[in-house]
């Protein structure tokens, strides 16, 4: 500092004045060091946008491929790596870090505090997850490797044994799928170590654990699963790092090796990961049915139990991803019963909001339209679930696109649904402006439409015998007319998405403003201003029941008269 | 919803658990459940080995070293008490007893790799058990190495004076690490020096 930076006018005028690309520089430092839950929840959002981008336009260059039979708008080799990418960039890359971010940014908002519990461990677990996603796409220039074959992975999003091994898959392809896996779960982790302690430590004066907002609880309980679930697929990968570079054996069938851990170890993760993606998009739900129904919650102690039901029964379900391996019937039996068991207590949740809309003053705003189609289509992903568990019914459709179609429903239809919604829920809040009405409603009719044309007849392509994973198909199966409205309907997906990308970024700059409260909500975040400050509060809220903003603008008629 | 209204605070006794702790706990929960991988890993492939050496051929039990390991467990807990007591001389010495005997069982570990690698000829590649061994040791050797660089950076902190009794609970929080490696051990050493042989 020099003597001039003395309190004299002009020194102070001149200060925050930078131009050009010092501001921009400022900036762009201040996002990268930054530790508050709000930026990085922001940069988690678009972290996960930026690779659904990508992974969009892989879904529609498979949907192009498939288009016609006989057709070769790619070679093989890339329409192996295009699924592959798909499905890994939407589950790591897309839907978890839009799902952490959505957590990042409002959980300390919703319990009232400052930050997260670990703000530098927040920012790691970011920054980390960003490498391993940045990692997993420069597979494209750096995977050749040493043996000149391959780029992107192609061994599929769970990379069965032995395809993965040395000599089935040479070059680097498959270590940055690895890598990048490894990576991104190192940060869920992280994340997930930290959105325990936050809802546990740091929740405001007056919120126990019964009066937080449910989407804390939901968080909680994806925080639990992750530790549970991403640590084994943690542990499997360090196991395939292991075969493939010091030469261990783990899934080598011709050491000794067995090909099917690798898949109980794979499915241990990969059937609760659904839960981790899936119990936020509960939390969503949770928190916008309600306010657009003018009711509270209905059943909220049974929604935090079936919440845990969920959570602990999700960790027993794996192996109906494996009923064609040929398991002693006893472990069918097992496996049947407790797949069909969870559907107890995610009906508990549907019942509830449907009993929370139940003679309610129903508003349908935007994120209530996006809830609605939540609830239908998770319902009918549901359904197609439990035909799904049962080992004989399992054992016609396996591999085929009915499962496709069915864990598309899950997670376009539900998942993807729940995050639209909050989107336009939370727009708001994030950005103090209002996301466009009429767009938002186009950005919804295609979308559904072009969510229905394409994962509704992928449930009849593969009763008719269509495998998923193949290149191409003979012309004379019947399959010609559904493939090309499948693709269709992907078009209007990717015109929906257009939609939306476009809302998005007009309405920062042109949409109306919102101020602190424009759905007249219930929980803390809408007691700050939009967007909030740094510190979030000026003062730390106490509440005293689980709608604390209802009990100030009631004050007459407060929730915790009746507690 | 009942018990819980039920317990609604009065004015300043509010008081959530501590973050550290917490944190740990779950850090603790992951690290387990990986553990738990590894040793399912260990248990499957127990006698499937196509070729040799065997556990049984070339594994010596490491009893003394097992010792020096779970007493660190004793010794550290002694330390943070005389932390917490202000009794920062005890501390110091404790500690260094800690760290002395962690170093002692990754010296053991070291030394029992080189004598299997370089007399008994088993290596990672060798064989199942050569995988599933050193994958297990060598991660359960990893988080030993983890907690030796957690213990000598609070030492070197504790000689240059600038560990106080305030900061007990911090320290606490590490010490929750270094029990966790103590009972993996037990369960390490379970299942492939008893279970496993
Ligand atoms: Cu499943």
């Amino acid at each position: 500092m020099s003597s001039n930076s003395l309190p004299m006018p002009d020194a102070i005028a001149s200060a925050p004045h930078l131009t050009g690309s010092a501001r921009v520089l400022d900036t762009l430092h201040d996002w990268v060091i930054t530790v508050d839950h709000k930026k990085l929840g922001l940069m988690y959002i678009g972290m996960g946008l930026f690779f659904f981008l990508l992974g969009g336009i892989e879904a529609i260059i498979i949907r192009i491929q498939l288009l016609f039979p006989l057709y070769h708008f790619v070679s093989p080799q890339v329409f192996n790596r295009m699924f592959t990418m798909h499905g890994t960039t939407m589950i790591f890359f897309t839907a978890m870090p839009i799902l952490f971010g959505f957590g990042v940014y409002l959980i300390p908002l919703m319990i009232g505090t400052r930050d997260m519990a670990f703000p530098r461990l927040n920012a790691w677990g970011f920054w980390i997850a960003l490498f391993g996603g940045l990692l997993l796409y420069f597979s494209f220039v750096g995977g050749d490797g040493l043996y000149g074959a391959g780029n992107a992975p192609d061994v599929s999003w769970w990379a069965y044994a032995p395809l993965t091994s040395r000599a089935f898959s040479p070059g680097h392809s498959t270590d940055y799928w690895t890598i990048g896996v490894l990576l991104s779960g190192f940060g869920s982790i992280a994340s997930a170590v930290n959105f325990a302690a936050t809802i546990l430590c740091l929740r405001c004066p007056g919120m126990t654990l019964g009066k937080m907002p449910l989407l804390a609880w939901m968080y909680l309980v994806m925080a639990g699963l992750v530790l549970m679930a991403i640590s084994p697929l943690t542990a499997a990968q360090i196991m395939l790092l292991l075969d493939r570079y010091l030469g261990a054996h783990f899934f080598d069938t011709q050491a000794g090796g067995s090909a099917t851990i690798w898949m109980h170890f794979f499915w241990i993760f990969g059937h609760p990961e659904v839960y981790i993606l899936i119990l936020p998009s509960f939390g969503f739900i949770s928190e916008m049915v309600p306010v657009f129904s003018r009711k509270p919650i209905f059943g909220y102690p049974i929604m935090v139990a079936a919440t845990v039901g969920i959570g602990f029964i999700s960790l027993s379900v794996w192996a109906h991803h494996m009923f064609t391996i040929g398991m002693e019937s006893y472990e069918n039996a097992f496996f049947v019963l407790s797949s069909m068991a969870i559907a107890v207590p995610t009906g508990i949740k549907i019942f509830n909001w449907l009993g929370t809309m139940w003679g309610g003053k129903i508003r349908y705003e935007l994120p209530m339209l996006f809830c609605v189609g939540f609830l239908f289509q998770f319902l009918i992903a549901g359904l197609t679930g439990i035909m799904l568990a049962v080992a004989p019914f399992n054992w016609q459709l396996h591999n085929s696109y009915f499962v496709i179609g069915h864990f598309h429903y899950v997670i376009v239809g539900g998942i993807l649904f729940a995050i639209f919604g909050a989107f336009y829920y939370w727009y708001p809040k994030m950005t103090g402006r209002m996301l466009k009405q009429k767009l938002g409603l186009l950005h919804f009719l295609l979308f559904f439409i072009g969510f229905h044309l394409t994962f509704d007849f992928m449930h009849i392509v593969g009763v008719l015998g269509m495998p998923r994973r193949i290149y191409t198909y003979e012309p004379g199966r019947g399959w010609e007319y559904w493939n090309i409205v499948i693709s269709v309907g992907a078009a209007f997906q990717a015109l929906g998405i257009a939609c939306f990308a476009i809302n998005l970024v007009w309405s920062y700059f042109q949409g109306t403003r919102a101020g602190r409260d424009p759905w007249d909500g219930w929980t803390l975040e809408w007691a700050t201003t939009s967007p909030p400050p740094v510190y979030n509060f000026a003062q730390i809220p106490e509440v005293k029941s689980a709608r604390p903003l209802w009990d100030f603008k009631h004050p007459e008629d407060p929730d915790w008269k009746y507690l | 919803m009942a018990t819980a209204a039920s317990t609604i605070p009065a004015g300043g006794t509010w008081a959530p658990p501590p973050r550290g702790p917490v944190g740990m706990f779950c850090l603790i929960a992951a690290e387990s459940a990986i553990f738990v991988i590894f040793l399912v890993a260990y248990i499957f492939y127990i006698g499937r080995s196509l070729s040799g050496p065997t556990p049984r051929e070339v594994l010596e039990v490491p009893i003394f070293n097992t010792v020096c390991l779970l007493s660190s467990s004793i010794t550290i807990h002694l330390a943070v008490r005389a932390l917490r007591q202000a009794r920062m001389l005890a501390f110091k010495l404790f500690w260094f007893l800690t760290l002395a005997l962690g170093a002692k069982f990754l010296i053991g570990t070291g030394i029992e790799w080189h004598h299997l690698i370089y007399e008994r000829g088993l290596t990672i590649a060798t064989n199942l058990f050569g995988t599933t061994y050193y994958s297990l040791v060598g991660l359960h050797a990893f988080h030993v190495l983890v907690g030796l660089v957690g213990l000598t950076t609070v030492m070197l902190f504790a000689l240059a004076s600038k560990v106080r009794p305030q900061q007990s609970e911090k320290v606490e929080v590490f010490v929750l690490y270094w029990h966790f490696v103590d009972v993996v051990w037990v369960a390490v050493f379970t299942t492939v020096y008893i279970v496993g042989r």
